[in-house]
């Protein structure tokens, strides 16, 4: 190993293979039936459950807490299943303190809730692992529905309609499946190629192609879909990336945060990767979160988030922020890029105090330096390539709550969509929806 | 630090917790660890007849109820007496209680219910210089297909009999164990105490199964694929065994007499609601065999505390105390009227009171679209189930209606005490309401 975080520059392999390995490892190690047992016990199989309330896709949880706790994990993985099908991701990815766990009664009484995030994993794990799949299609309608994107909505969707008995098709414009949860979400929060796996194992309900390559803007057009399938879903997420408008941000070494993570998570050996001594990431969302641990982890010596508001009206959960906080990641708040010095590739970012007057954010006019071999702007992602004859809404795909748009016969969900978080879990439950309320309007034309 | 010194029978320990008989106390190695660690006695592991001893099964003997956490809760066993040879036995305590004199050594007999078979045994017993014996009629399984154990703990006519012949052919206290696999424990206990018994002492272990292999369908513990009946004890089994302790301290004709208590007892406050019903000291067994001898520092520094607290300076202060409010359903005072009240600071919102009484009790709390639950006093009939079933400690209480007060479910004042005896409902009531 030649080079370490002290190393000047963008670099690769700071860290050993072996430091790696462990700082990539699962966030959160998985429960043993005795751990998840005495962690179930803990469930208080409250009445009108308040942590059901709060799960965007409605999980039984005292059910299925219930159901661990008696030996049947697998019974518990089919009650997470029958709301969530990416329940497996949704386990190791949602901000559950800021979901279920935050409603949780314990967490009212006494600051500590029941463990529901891993208890799911626990559950979904070993379900999974055993390689069937635990649902049936029902008889063919001979109905064909277009799904455009892979990500969690489109997955949910496509999964929802298979198991109603229509054909699904698939069109993504990348190479794999998964949206976000593939090229996204943090790598130690989906160890072991995970994403994937799960995308396998859902189809394993048959009924649903899936073809990568193809999407708007790369040889699909909405009303060629329309006129060929009995309904059109859209789950194509935000592509596109905001701009920081300062000055400078064409140089080199500046670059957007999705795409390093995108690039993080196809790697196949992350000692290849190469990542600044000094890095500065721009924003307060779990994306600028993502981008600063990973890469403290990948070895760079500092690495700091700059936010441009206080701390507590960032994106990015306390948990979220904690996590950050224990791996060495500053946060500074209250301070706004105001431009990237460097000759060619930026070597310093100059940030600009903020304050909020009346109602609105201004620079205060102090600024000062930070060194920065690297940039990464994690500043909000927006929609991108979507069909010009939907209407808007907030810069989305405006739907209404049964996820139609204003065209008949397409629906919408996930981050593209008006309404809901953009978080894994909304976008599962919003395809869901969407697939019954598609399978209801197709059932009812006769 | 209050003293823990107690007269049981005239034999004194330093403190009332003695260890049952069982394997904690099956040999001279035992023994004396136990008293080391600061066991006030033991009764020693039931000694069978001259000649070879009872074999064991050769494989699990125990079976088990957990809490989550690997909690013993219940403990069952398919053991025998003890399978050491008699004559190694009684050298053994010879030499114990020869070396702990101030500790309380009693020796625990299951003999063929012969009178030949007591008078051989018991001489060479009293010669060890034990401070008493004990008649094991409890044991349920294996020696009671023998007709020992619990076959003659059953049926009160050979307890008294047999009892007799020791009082006859043994000079020290004879403590008669109990078994509780009876329906009504105050004939065997009047049995042994017609047959002049100094004591009894219960419960012995309760029939049971703990649970079902459903690979093999075979009871567990398994041996080679069969099951049998054990004998369960350990926490689980106390509240039973409090009972059978109680009426037998309230029976009118067994009131006062001697009693050590045995079930369950794995606290310092499990040792005192024994002794405040009446029982003169304890014997631990599971409590002991699932943490080890250790336990008992916990339970003499515990009930110390306790004492001290509430001024008792001897355990006679309170042995028996709770005795008379032991009474019978129809003694209860019918005019006694709470309400469930819902503190709502301490309130956590789970919904488990809304839950029992609204599914399955009567329908006397409510619930705002908030989650805030309150008590309809015009419904609660103070059944208590909320209470039991809140995870919060002291959230819902039971309040009092004062003499006077209107209960808004019946509409009527509360009346001072009347019980079920007067009650105009009651047919065979000796006296009319006023
Ligand atoms: C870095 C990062 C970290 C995150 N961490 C978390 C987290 O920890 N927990 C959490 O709950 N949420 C997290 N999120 C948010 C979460 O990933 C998203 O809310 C979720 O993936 C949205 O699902 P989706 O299906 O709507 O969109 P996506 O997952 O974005 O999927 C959209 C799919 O559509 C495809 N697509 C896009 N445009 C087109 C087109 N024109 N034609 C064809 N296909 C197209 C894309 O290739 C992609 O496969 C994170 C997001 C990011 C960016
Ligand atoms: C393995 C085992 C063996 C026992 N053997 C005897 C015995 O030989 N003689 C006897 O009188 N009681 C025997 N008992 C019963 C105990 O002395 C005691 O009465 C019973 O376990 C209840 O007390 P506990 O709940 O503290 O365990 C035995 C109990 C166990 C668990
Ligand atoms: S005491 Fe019984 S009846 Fe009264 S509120 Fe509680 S559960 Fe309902």
């Amino acid at each position: 190993m030649s080079n370490n975080p002290t190393t000047p520059g963008i670099q690769s392999a700071r860290l050993s293979g072996a430091v790696l390995e462990t700082n990539f490892a699962d966030l959160h190690a998985p429960l043993d039936t005795h751990e998840a047992h005495v962690a179930a016990d803990r469930c208080y199989f409250c009445h009108d459950a308040p942590c059901q309330v709060a799960c965007p896709t409605a999980i039984d949880i005292p059910l299925f807490i219930r159901q661990i706790m008696t030996g049947t994990p697998e019974a518990a993985a089919k009650t997470i299943f029958d709301q969530n099908i990416l329940g497996g991701m949704c386990a190791r990815v949602c901000p559950t303190e800021e979901l279920c766990e935050e409603a949780c009664v314990r967490e009212a009484a006494e600051g500590r809730p029941v463990e529901i995030g891993r208890l799911q994993r626990y559950a979904t794990d070993r379900l999974m692992a055993r390689n069937s799949h635990p649902f049936t299609r029902a008889e063919p309608t001979g109905r064909r529905v277009a799904v455009v994107g892979a990500g969690p909505a489109g997955l949910a969707c496509a999964h929802r309609l298979a198991m109603k008995g229509h054909e699904v098709v698939v069109y993504d414009h990348r190479a794999k499946a998964g949206g976000l949860n593939e090229f996204g979400i943090a790598a130690y929060k989906s160890t072991d190629d995970f994403a994937a796996r799960e995308v396998s194992w859902l189809l394993g309900i048959g009924g649903i192609t899936i073809e990568t390559g193809k999407g708007f803007g790369a040889g699909l057009a909405l009303e060629a879909l329309q006129a060929e399938f009995d309904a059109v879903f859209l789950g194509i997420g935000l592509a596109g990336v905001n701009a920081l408008r300062a000055p400078g941000e064409g140089k080199a070494g500046v670059e957007d945060a999705v795409s390093f993570i995108a690039e993080l998570r196809q790697a196949e050996d992350l000692s290849a990767l190469p990542v600044g001594r000094n890095v500065v990431v721009i924003g307060g969302g779990m994306t600028a979160i993502d981008a600063a641990v990973q890469s403290k982890l990948l070895g760079a010596e500092s690495v700091t988030i700059a936010y441009r508001r206080g701390a507590e009206r960032m994106g990015a959960s306390q948990f979220e922020q904690d996590l950050a906080a224990s791996r060495g990641v500053r946060i500074l708040t209250n301070v706004m890029p105001k431009a990237v010095h460097g000759n060619g590739a930026v070597a310093e970012i100059e940030l600009e105090y903020t304050a909020e007057i009346d109602g609105r954010l201004q620079g205060t006019g102090e600024t000062f330096r930070l060194p920065a071999d690297q940039v990464f702007k994690a500043i909000g992602q927006t929609l991108e390539g979507a069909p010009g004859a939907l209407e808007l809404q907030g810069g989305k795909i405006r739907v209404d709550a049964a996820q139609r748009t204003s065209v008949a016969g397409v629906w919408a969900g996930g981050d593209c969509a008006s309404g809901g978080e953009d978080l894994t879990v909304t976008a599962v439950a919003e395809g869901r929806d969407a697939a019954e309320d598609i399978h209801a309007t197709l059932m009812a034309a006769g | 630090m209050a003293d823990l010194t107690t007269t049981f029978l005239g034999i004194t320990s330093p403190n009332p917790f003695w260890l049952a008989s069982a394997p904690p106390t099956d040999k001279e190695y035992n023994v004396r660890r136990a008293f080391e660690a600061g066991w006030g006695g033991v009764v020693w592991k039931t000694l069978g007849s001259e000649g070879p001893p009872v074999v064991n099964v050769n494989g699990p003997r125990y079976g088990a109820i957990w809490g989550a956490d690997r909690r013993l809760l219940g403990l069952n066993n398919i053991e025998l007496i003890t399978d050491r040879d008699l004559h190694r036995n009684l050298e053994e305590i010879t030499r114990v209680k020869k070396d702990y004199p101030d500790r309380a050594v009693i020796v625990s007999i299951m003999v063929p219910c012969e009178e030949e078979a007591w008078k051989a045994i018991l001489p060479l017993v009293e010669a060890t210089g034990a401070d008493g014996i004990e008649l094991n009629f409890g044991c349920p399984h294996g020696m009671a297909e023998r007709g020992m154990g619990s076959a003659v703990g059953q049926v009160p006519e050979y307890i008294q009999m047999v009892t007799e012949w020791c009082k006859t052919y043994y000079s020290k206290p004879v403590i008669v164990k109990l078994t509780p696999n009876i329906t009504d424990v105050r004939y065997p206990a009047r049995a042994a105490f017609r047959g002049n018994a100094d004591a009894v002492s219960l419960i012995n272990t309760i029939n049971s199964i703990t649970s079902v292999n459903l690979d093999a369908m075979s009871p567990e513990p398994m041996i080679d694929g069969k099951g049998t009946h054990g004998g369960y004890c350990g926490p689980a089994v106390k509240p039973i065994a409090m009972n059978m302790v109680a009426e037998i301290a309230r029976d009118p004709e067994t009131t006062g007499k001697p009693i050590s208590a045995i079930g369950g007892v794995t606290t310092w406050r499990d040792a005192a609601e024994f002794m405040a019903l009446g029982a003169g000291n304890v014997q631990v067994c599971t409590a002991a065999m699932t943490y080890g001898f250790k336990v008992v520092q916990e339970m003499i520094s515990g009930l110390s505390q306790w004492m001290d607290e509430k001024g008792y300076t001897s355990t006679q202060d309170f042995i028996g105390m709770a005795v008379p409010n032991v009474t019978d359903w129809q003694y209860l005072n019918l005019n006694y009227v709470t309400k469930a009240k819902i503190d709502q600071e301490a309130c956590i919102k789970c919904g488990r009171c809304y839950a029992a009484c609204e599914d399955t009790s009567h329908q006397a709390i409510e619930m705002s679209a908030d989650r805030v639950f309150t008590v309809k006093d015009e419904d609660c009939v103070a059944c208590n189930l909320c209470v039991n079933v809140c995870p919060i400690e002291g959230c819902i209480s039971m309040e009092e209606l004062a003499l006077g007060a209107l209960d808004e479910r019946t509409g009527e004042t509360v009346k001072p005490y009347a019980n079920w005896t007067t009650h105009p409902n009651n047919p065979d009531a000796v006296t009319a309401a006023e």
